[in-house]
């Protein structure tokens, strides 16, 4: 049987902490339910650390714990909650290494999900991170996704930010790009819109529309591969990056990176700029199939 | 106690002179960023690396903006530390930290970046994977910080062998403690049973206070006199200094002494400004 995201990320912490001797620090981990079933039952001695509820300090511990090096992975429960975990991170361990040459690699698992959770815990916030310079930013939604960011953090020396996403845990497909011959428009969605931008792109091709679809796995560094270039440009009403966080973060960035070496019109669409509140009525979702599709046709048609 | 109280004499001497010498620098605009001169406060490092030799530990040391001589105390390279006020690749921080971020990998003193405070909880994170001994120097305005604060506490819940040292000025740039807070450092670490002690800089106080260092988690809330300004070369005033009454008390000894050490500061700066 296929393995799931929430199956493979609790072999790796197991792996981490039983084989590699490291640790995994985050606010109640041990707790009902292991942070969405991602993580193993091990305790203190086995290297899995309950620290208290003093958010920005336990992010100091981590980077500690990272100067020894360690490797340790840093759980926090809702990425909402790096506003307040973030500050000695991106100010010491992704520093580190430039200014002293002393390396703090961290495996930030920083866990998104939203509906009904209210102004400050839901979504994703990896732009926090993408715009400080030292860490290096993915977005695994599939198993051998997930792998492959802890292989690369273990091959390296630097902050990992892994922005993850909770509707993502019983996901056991492997994502393909779809690339088109003379395709009318191109998603390059991130994260947890990678789904939904693939129901979009079916939609809309039940509806003649010939749409690509390039998954955007690495935010940070970000580079734009030739061949997603040649899809674009030959796209005829250009693209759009789709993002779970404020389209004026990771996404206007990369859409901005894209446009400075393509020649076609690269649009975003993530978070509305607003708070969300708890009711559904006044929540702040991604970006559904539908309103993926309406926005595109919107662009097709030039309204 | 005479001989460890000269020894203290002695790198307090060094710390002394190289601030001055620094201080003249920064008058002359050689070094034109800001510096944090820590001179008046020189005996509180000083003690402590004298009595870890004593003791035999050799622990990592987490450093405050305001770190020159703890970087000379414990044994820093003072070319590197010069190469570094001027900017060079082959300062102990590269060119990159100036006056607030400098390190020493070889004597185990970990840089600081300019948040202040966040050497607490980096400290306590360090010492939590290694469990060795580990000092922290922070200043009584960074100490204030929340995240200083939860620290001090996850520290003393773990009871790591950790040192903390509040170097207390009185001052955040110029606003008086009695201004920011009506509560004390070795009081509120108390509260969270960390043994504390509040205690003046004179080192004989200080090398009596660090005895069981590293048995369990330790605040020390040193007062302190910064001699200089906050940053820069300039003074607040004339205050008590602890370095003078020291060195009163060698007599022609300390005089020597000074004097051996102002030579051998200037010897380096002549040294480190004559290579291209």
């Amino acid at each position: 049987m296929e393995k799931t995201v929430r199956e493979t990320i609790k072999e790796i912490v197991r792996v981490h902490l039983v084989e590699e001797k490291s640790m995994c620090f985050g606010q109640c981990l041990t707790a009902v339910g292991w942070v969405g079933g991602t993580l193993p039952e091990l305790y203190e001695e086995d290297g899995m650390i309950e620290v208290a509820t003093s958010d920005v300090a336990n992010g100091g511990f981590v980077v500690g714990a990272g100067l020894k090096g360690i490797r340790p992975i840093y759980v926090v429960r809702y990425q909402g909650f790096q506003w307040y975990n973030a500050p000695i991170i991106v100010n010491y361990a992704c520093k580190s290494k430039e200014i002293w040459d002393v390396p703090c690699p961290i495996f930030i698992r920083s866990i998104a999900m939203e509906g009904a959770i209210g102004p400050v815990a839901g979504s994703s916030h990896h732009s926090l991170f993408q715009r400080m310079p030292g860490s290096k930013i993915i977005s695994p939604m599939t198993p051998n996704e997930y792998k492959y960011a802890y292989d690369e953090f273990m091959k390296d020396d630097d902050v990992y930010y892994i922005s993850e996403h909770r509707r993502s845990y019983d996901n056991t497909k492997e994502m393909q790009n779809v690339i088109k011959e003379n395709a009318d428009f191109t998603l390059f969605p991130i994260s947890i819109t990678r789904f939904d931008a693939e129901k979009a792109r079916l939609i809309l091709e039940e509806q003649g529309y010939k749409i690509n679809i390039i998954h955007q796995l690495w935010i940070k560094p970000f580079e734009f591969k030739d061949e997603w270039k040649k899809a674009l440009n030959d796209s005829k009403y250009g693209g759009m990056v789709l993002d779970d966080d404020y389209e004026e973060g990771a996404a206007s960035s990369i859409a901005h990176t894209m446009m400075i070496s393509a020649n076609k019109k690269v649009h975003t669409m993530g978070l509305d700029h607003r708070t969300a509140g708890f009711h559904p009525d006044v929540d702040n979702l991604p970006p559904t199939p539908d309103a993926i599709v309406n926005r595109v046709k919107s662009i097709i048609n030039g309204k | 106690m005479k001989d460890c109280r000269l020894e203290i004499f002695k790198k307090a001497s060094l710390c002394r002179n190289f601030e001055l010498e620094l201080f003249n620098k920064v008058q002359e605009k050689i070094i034109k960023f800001p510096v944090y001169l820590s001179a008046g406060q020189e005996f509180i490092a000083s003690t402590i690396a004298v009595k870890i030799n004593e003791i035999g530990v050799s622990p990592d040391i987490f450093i405050q903006h305001r770190g020159h001589s703890t970087y000379l105390a414990f044994g820093g390279d003072i070319f590197q530390l010069i190469d570094e006020m001027l900017g060079r690749k082959s300062g102990c921080a590269f060119g990159m930290g100036g006056s607030a971020s400098i390190q020493s990998k070889e004597k185990k003193i970990y840089g600081h970046d300019g948040l202040m405070g966040n050497q607490v909880p980096i400290g306590v994170g360090a010492c939590f994977a290694s469990k060795l001994p580990t000092i922290v120097f922070v200043g009584d305005s960074a100490a204030e910080e929340d995240y200083s604060l939860s620290a001090i506490g996850w520290a003393s819940t773990k009871k790591l062998p950790i040192l903390f040292i509040v170097e207390d000025n009185n001052l955040s740039i110029l606003t008086e403690k009695k201004v920011r807070r009506n509560w004390e450092m070795h009081d509120v670490a108390n509260g969270m049973k960390v043994k504390s002690f509040n205690i003046s800089d004179d080192p004989m106080v200080i090398h009596k206070h660090l005895e069981n260092s590293f048995d369990e988690p330790m605040l020390l809330n040193i007062n302190t006199i910064r001699k200089f300004w906050h940053a820069g070369a300039g003074t607040d005033g004339e205050n008590f200094d602890r370095y003078e009454d020291e060195m009163k008390f060698f007599g022609d000894e300390g005089k020597k002494i000074d004097e051996y050490n102002k030579n051998l500061v200037l010897e380096a700066w002549k040294k480190q400004l004559g290579k291209l």
